[in-house]
């Protein structure tokens, strides 16, 4: 199959945020930053690689009735892995991150890749499917949250773009994530129209 | 797609083995970054200690002081250049903050007067509440900065609750929060350092 297609398929026809509408939690609950949006885009998509590569393995040998207890388990695993090691070598962004991290678990996306994807494509299907997807929500979230950093605090990636005397401090708050994340989405559905 | 059956057996027998090489697996993480984490910890906390206190060679012994009412400590380290005691710095914390624990390092001068802070931990609203590592030392106002000042020869409390410190613009809970912290490492300081001792910074 075309595997160019499977991995492009998570930017815009497919993007987990913009068009499936999942995942929603961590995507209005960490976007308050640009920088933050990457640190949990790529931390979600290690994690749905991972396991999407796991799941396509052994999806063989895992009796049907045991399925989502088993990719849970496996899931979890990772998103414990990407805890530790976020600890361990990039304390700052962990504290940034900091709940949001655990919660990757309950992120409809991975479950939601292993079970509709992973479980019933080859390997390197399912890889390609896992960067794809990860990356189009990497790309949301950094999209969503520069827009609010930019208009909420001035700053975009933490430089200094305009005085801080004329932000709208609305967009760093929850209100600020549904109304960017509303117009976002109009757009992508414009755009998809075409 | 002929996956295995579904009988008790081989759900027991999949369950375990997934399960067995997740652990296996989260063993051997968890062993090879225990100490990067121990690390990276330990390094945060003296990096705080060496900005909130003027410049000092080393530290001495530790205390921990047991709080009043949650399982946190508060731990106090003193700084010392060579024999002259510099001041102490104290891990101190809060609980009331908008979105719950703060933890923050004070520094104490010998003259018994802040000579900085660092905020340690917090998860307060981004561009509100966690404007206070930078809002509680500006000087632009004299009545916002908390540097120079110490509980005793000023109120630490928000203006609008009677006190001398400005909150933090739309940010009261946050301020009231971080003062109490700093309330919080004053007494801790002067029950344990300035009782033993006799006076402040001997």
């Amino acid at each position: 199959m075309n595997q160019w297609k499977n991995f492009t398929k998570g930017f815009i026809k497919e993007n987990p945020v913009f068009v499936l509408l999942l995942g929603m939690c961590p995507t209005l609950g960490v976007t308050s930053s640009a920088i933050n949006g990457l640190g949990m885009g790529l931390a979600t998509t290690f994690v749905l690689v991972m396991s999407n590569m796991v799941v396509s393995i052994i999806k063989k040998q895992i009796p049907e009735k045991v399925r989502i207890p088993s990719f849970i388990v496996i899931i979890a695993t990772f998103v414990t892995i990407v805890e530790l090691i976020m600890e361990a070598y990039l304390p700052s962004l962990f504290q940034s991150l900091g709940l949001f991290i655990p919660l990757i678990v309950v992120n409809c996306i991975v479950l939601g890749r292993a079970e509709a994807f992973a479980s019933k494509n080859n390997l390197v299907s399912s890889v390609v499917d896992g960067f794809g997807i990860g990356f189009g929500f990497s790309f949301a979230l950094v999209l969503l949250g520069g827009i609010r950093e930019l208009l909420g605090s001035g700053k975009l990636f933490s430089i200094t773009i305009y005085p801080e005397n004329y932000v709208t401090l609305l967009f760093v708050l929850a209100p600020g994530a549904f109304i960017v994340l509303g117009y976002l989405i109009a757009i992508i559905n414009r755009i998809k129209k075409d | 797609m002929a996956n295995r059956e579904s009988s008790f057996k081989n759900m027991v027998i999949t369950l375990f083995m997934v399960t067995f090489f997740a652990a296996a697996a989260l063993g051997f993480v968890y062993d090879m970054t225990k100490d990067a984490i121990e690390m990276a910890k330990l390094k945060a906390q003296s990096e705080a200690i060496e900005k909130v206190l003027p410049e000092f060679e080393e530290l001495g012994e530790t205390y921990k002081v047991a709080a009043e009412s949650s399982e946190d400590t508060i731990e106090i380290f003193p700084a010392y250049d060579g024999d002259q005691l510099v001041g102490y710095a104290v891990k101190t914390f809060t609980n009331n903050g908008f979105s719950g624990y703060i933890s923050i390092m004070a520094g104490i001068n010998q003259s018994g007067n802040f000579s900085g802070y660092e905020v340690l931990e917090h998860t307060e609203t981004p561009g509100l509440g966690s404007k206070m590592n930078e809002w509680f030392r500006s000087t632009q106002k004299s009545s916002q900065s908390v540097i120079g000042k110490n509980p005793e020869s000023h109120r630490f409390e928000v203006s609008k609750d009677g006190g001398d410190i400005d909150a933090i613009t739309a940010s009261t809970i946050t301020s009231r929060a971080f003062l109490d912290a700093l309330n919080r490492a004053y007494d801790a300081y002067k029950n344990n350092v300035v009782e033993n001792t006799g006076s402040a910074g001997q």
